[in-house]
């Protein structure tokens, strides 16, 4: 739990991570340990065993040995190589979500996290989550640079204002409460910005989902939004409408005016509703307004989670977009 | 002290010091000399002033709760600390003070290339201050030494562009002292003075003035995009107007990793000159030293992406970054290995300079090693913006630098004031330092991946002993910098002449009186042997015990 002794030397481990980074840092604090304790000991036995006897004493020179040299270069460069490729190798799968991983949307803003669940649930400074479940965090930032971190499961990434989302992954493996920091120093209240992750068994979990009804859930709320905001005038499927149809688009290849292609993910959806201009899908003329300042990044998150549940129109064809 | 010392000298009658009275003999002096001890005190009040910064934060950390200042106050404190400290100390700090003094001596020569350039590259450097330390007074800035975008364009209401500018002057100073090292290095070196007959300080500056002269441009760069985002808003690092916010970072770093470089090589530099002296021994590898500080300059600036590893770099990158910054680690050890080597077989004496040394390769080594965690990536994940980071690099900026500027300064201010200060103080106050500055930053490590994040104002209760530890370390590294301040200024008036060669050196510069005269040499030097030569002393020795060869 967050309050252990007086003095604790060691973050809990937490994840399925964590232990994995904690024994490559166990073995970057032996070898650590070896070779200063080699040097020191090193330094000061010459220290001793060749202090001045005599104040005109001059030793032998010594020019030096290259058969030396390539020792002492060599092992360093064997030693860096197998961290780097046990860190790279273990990075990687840091900053790979396993597919099943269950997504949940924060928003970073001076000075405090907003985490909304997909069934509508929304927590302020806390985040609640199973045990034994990835989860994957889908992140902005609405003004200047955040970082989220959890150092009971060995992870943090920055969260941007754009211009992409940024995401972390972790499964927890313990129940318990553990601190949330962030790590990017943000202003005034940067060290304000801190909550709690509670990791639940899964049906406490559930229960705690479903505790408090939220009315509806993002997917629900992003249809009304997509009508609230008008999105549905243009993004329609009737014949001549100015903005391409969405259904089924998320995750496709679309060709842009101009040349070139964009895959339509979560950077490139924000984009078109906050920059519209930036990127027109071939076939249509840029007359989307800009919804800069007039929408919130949960609003956009939002819609995010109502565009990605359009299917494809049955008979599925479209101008400009193809799968 | 060697034995014909011994015999109670005069200063010589005419040196740099005397030549000339005034102030305005001060302020438009073209003497190198006079000009590195007009940085000297620049520097130190800059230092005093950075220090008093750190003083601040470590009091507030005494406590979990932010209660001895407002969180603002608090911000500006670690702000102003690293900005003094990184710009207009560590930076400057060696080369400005004891590279100028040296390198023309060093390489036989009468002055820099450029002594009007030199003396410009001071008046730049205090204009930079100015601007940082009027920046200060009118109410600080909040936006951390590194001055990260967004926050610094758009968010932060205090004095970002005044301080960016003292930066930004601060910079080309850096870059004016290093092209006059570059081409008096290349240009000025004494008959005979072949570039492997150089002294090792001679190739650190060398290494350094590269990096100063090719990266300086890029934190210029930075600093005036970041001004006209801030004021015109154009788009360059707002996500709302189409900018990266991360793409400053990249510029940030592609300089100021590198001026990591542009502190611990300098330093480097003094402690090869210390390890020899001390152990009257030629320095072990010699080549292998002075091409590992070239190594480390051109590696230096292929490494700024490990700053990155969670900004959302991709993977790819993050792991190029961190393949290049592992190699970065092999010259830097191949180094402390040499200089141990160089002690084996020694006569090592212990005077203050050589304490400092020792101090140095132990402080370095824990801070190369700890480096070695964070191009770790998967590592670095969990300790990125954490106190690990925050000890890693003290470890490396104040333990490696201020330990090799300490070091050096001890070791040649004899040659600079032509006095002896007390030998029994320094050696004390090298180790109060010592052991001041580990109780200071080791805790902080493991503070770091308990996973307290830098630039808290409050924290959690459990890392409040930790905390304490190393505000009371702090306490004790204060005291270890202000002795040498008392009693080096005590042997300006008190201390006993030193004589041209008081610790038994090789090296143009103990050839010459202490202090020594305007143009350094009454006539120039030829050069006939390597650097740290001691092969003649010895057989003269072996001569005198055994005639028979």
């Amino acid at each position: 739990m967050i309050l252990q002794s007086q003095l604790p030397l060691f973050p809990e481990q937490a994840s399925s991570i964590a232990r994995q980074v904690d024994y490559l840092y166990f073995f970057l604090v032996g070898i650590s340990a070896i070779l200063s304790v080699g040097i020191f000991s090193t330094v000061f036995y010459f220290a001793l065993r060749y202090r001045r006897k005599s104040e005109d004493e001059i030793p032998k020179p010594i020019h030096g040995s290259t058969l030396l040299e390539i020792t002492w270069s060599v092992t360093p460069l064997v030693v860096t190589m197998i961290l780097f490729v046990w860190g790279a190798a273990l990075y990687y799968r840091m900053t790979n979500a396993p597919p099943n991983a269950m997504q949940i949307n924060v928003v970073g803003k001076q000075w405090m996290w907003k985490i909304q669940h997909p069934t509508g649930r929304r927590e302020i400074n806390e985040l609640h989550v199973p045990v034994g479940q990835p989860v994957k965090l889908n992140m902005i930032s609405e003004d200047v640079i955040h970082s989220f971190y959890i150092p009971a499961f060995r992870v943090k990434q920055d969260v941007l204002p754009g211009p992409e989302y940024s995401s972390v992954w972790f499964e927890a493996t313990r129940t318990g409460a553990y601190h949330l920091f962030c790590t990017e120093y943000c202003g005034t209240k940067h060290s304000g910005m801190i909550g709690k992750v509670v990791v639940m068994e899964p049906a406490d979990f559930e229960q705690w989902l479903s505790g408090v009804p939220t009315g509806e859930t993002m997917e629900q709320a992003g249809e009304r939004l997509f009508v609230q905001y008008n999105c549905n005038t243009c993004h329609n499927t009737s014949s001549g409408a100015r903005g391409p149809l969405l259904d089924g688009l998320f995750g496709s290849t679309v060709k842009l005016t101009g040349g070139g292609t964009a895959v339509m993910n979560e950077g490139y959806v924000r984009e078109s509703i906050l920059r519209p201009a930036v990127k027109i899908v071939a076939g249509y003329r840029p007359v989307m307004p800009t919804f800069q300042g007039q929408i919130s990044e949960e609003a956009i998150l939002q819609l995010m989670a109502y565009i990605k549940s359009l299917k494809a129109p049955e008979g599925g064809a479209r101008k400009g977009g193809e799968k | 002290m060697a034995s014909e010392t011994t015999i109670e000298q005069a200063l010589p009658r005419k040196h740099y010091l005397n030549a000339s009275y005034g102030v305005k003999s001060w302020l438009l002096t073209t003497d190198h000399k006079r000009i590195a001890l007009l940085y000297l005190m620049t520097v130190t009040v800059f230092f005093l002033l950075g220090g008093a910064f750190a003083v601040m934060v470590r009091l507030e950390l005494l406590t979990p709760a932010g209660d001895l200042m407002d969180s603002e106050t608090y911000n500006k404190m670690f702000t102003m600390h690293g900005v003094m400290m990184v710009f207009f100390f560590l930076i400057p700090a060696i080369p400005a003070v004891l590279g100028n003094f040296l390198i023309p001596i060093m390489v036989g020569a009468r002055d820099l290339a450029f002594p009007r350039i030199n003396l410009l590259s001071w008046y730049v450097f205090v204009l930079g201050g100015t601007f940082a330390f009027g920046a200060m007074l009118a109410g600080g800035v909040d936006t951390g030494w590194t001055f990260y975008t967004p926050y610094s364009t758009t968010y932060a209401n205090t004095y970002v562009i005044a301080t960016a500018f003292g930066a930004f002057f601060a910079g080309f100073s850096s870059i004016l002292t290093g092209l006059n090292f570059i081409v008096t290095i290349h240009k000025m070196r004494a008959p005979g003075l072949t570039w492997f007959r150089l002294p090792l300080f001679v190739w650190a500056h060398y290494a350094t003035s590269v990096i100063q002269v090719l990266g300086t441009p890029v934190i210029a760069i930075a600093i005036v995009l970041l001004a006209v985002e801030r004021v015109f808003r154009i788009g360059i690092f707002d996500p709302a107007l189409g900018g990266d916010p991360v793409l400053f970072q990249h510029l940030f770093w592609f300089y100021s990793h590198p001026a990591v470089y542009i502190m611990i090589l300098p330093s480097m530099g003094v402690i090869s000159e210390l390890i020899c002296c001390f152990s009257r021994k030629k320095v072990f590898g010699y080549h292998f030293i002075a091409f590992s500080s070239v190594g480390i300059a051109l590696l230096g600036f292929l490494v700024w992406g490990h700053h990155m590893f969670v900004s959302g770099q991709s993977v790819f990158a993050g792991m190029i970054f961190s393949v290049l910054s592992m190699l970065v680690a092999i010259p830097s050890a191949v180094k402390v290995f040499n200089w141990t080597a160089t002690m084996y077989r020694g006569s090592i004496s212990y005077q203050a300079p050589m304490l400092y040394a020792m101090g140095f390769l132990g402080l370095f080594t824990i801070g190369g090693l700890t480096g070695l965690f964070l191009a770790t990536l998967a590592v670095d994940v969990h300790l990125h913006d954490t106190y690990f980071i925050i000890a890693h690099f003290h470890y490396i900026m104040v333990g490696g630098t201020i330990m090799g500027y300490l070091g050096g300064i001890h070791y040649w201010w004899p040659k600079i004031s032509g006095r002896l200060y007390p030998d029994m103080w320094a050696r004390f106050s090298a180790l109060v330092i010592f052991v001041g500055f580990n109780l200071t930053f080791f805790p902080q490590f493991v503070l770091g991946y308990m996973g307290m994040p830098r630039r808290y104002h409050a924290y959690p209760e459990e890392f409040q002993v930790l905390n304490v530890m190393s505000s009371a370390g702090a306490s004790i590294l204060g005291v270890g910098y202000l002795i040498p301040l008392v009693y080096l200024l005590w042997s300006l008036r008190y201390g006993q002449p030193a004589g041209p060669n008081p610790w038994g050196a090789k090296g143009l510069e103990w050839l010459t009186p202490s202090p020594p005269p305007t143009f350094n040499f009454d006539e120039t030097p030829e050069v006939t042997e390597e650097a740290y030569e001691y092969q003649k002393d010895y057989e003269k020795q072996r001569g005198k015990e055994a005639p028979v060869g």
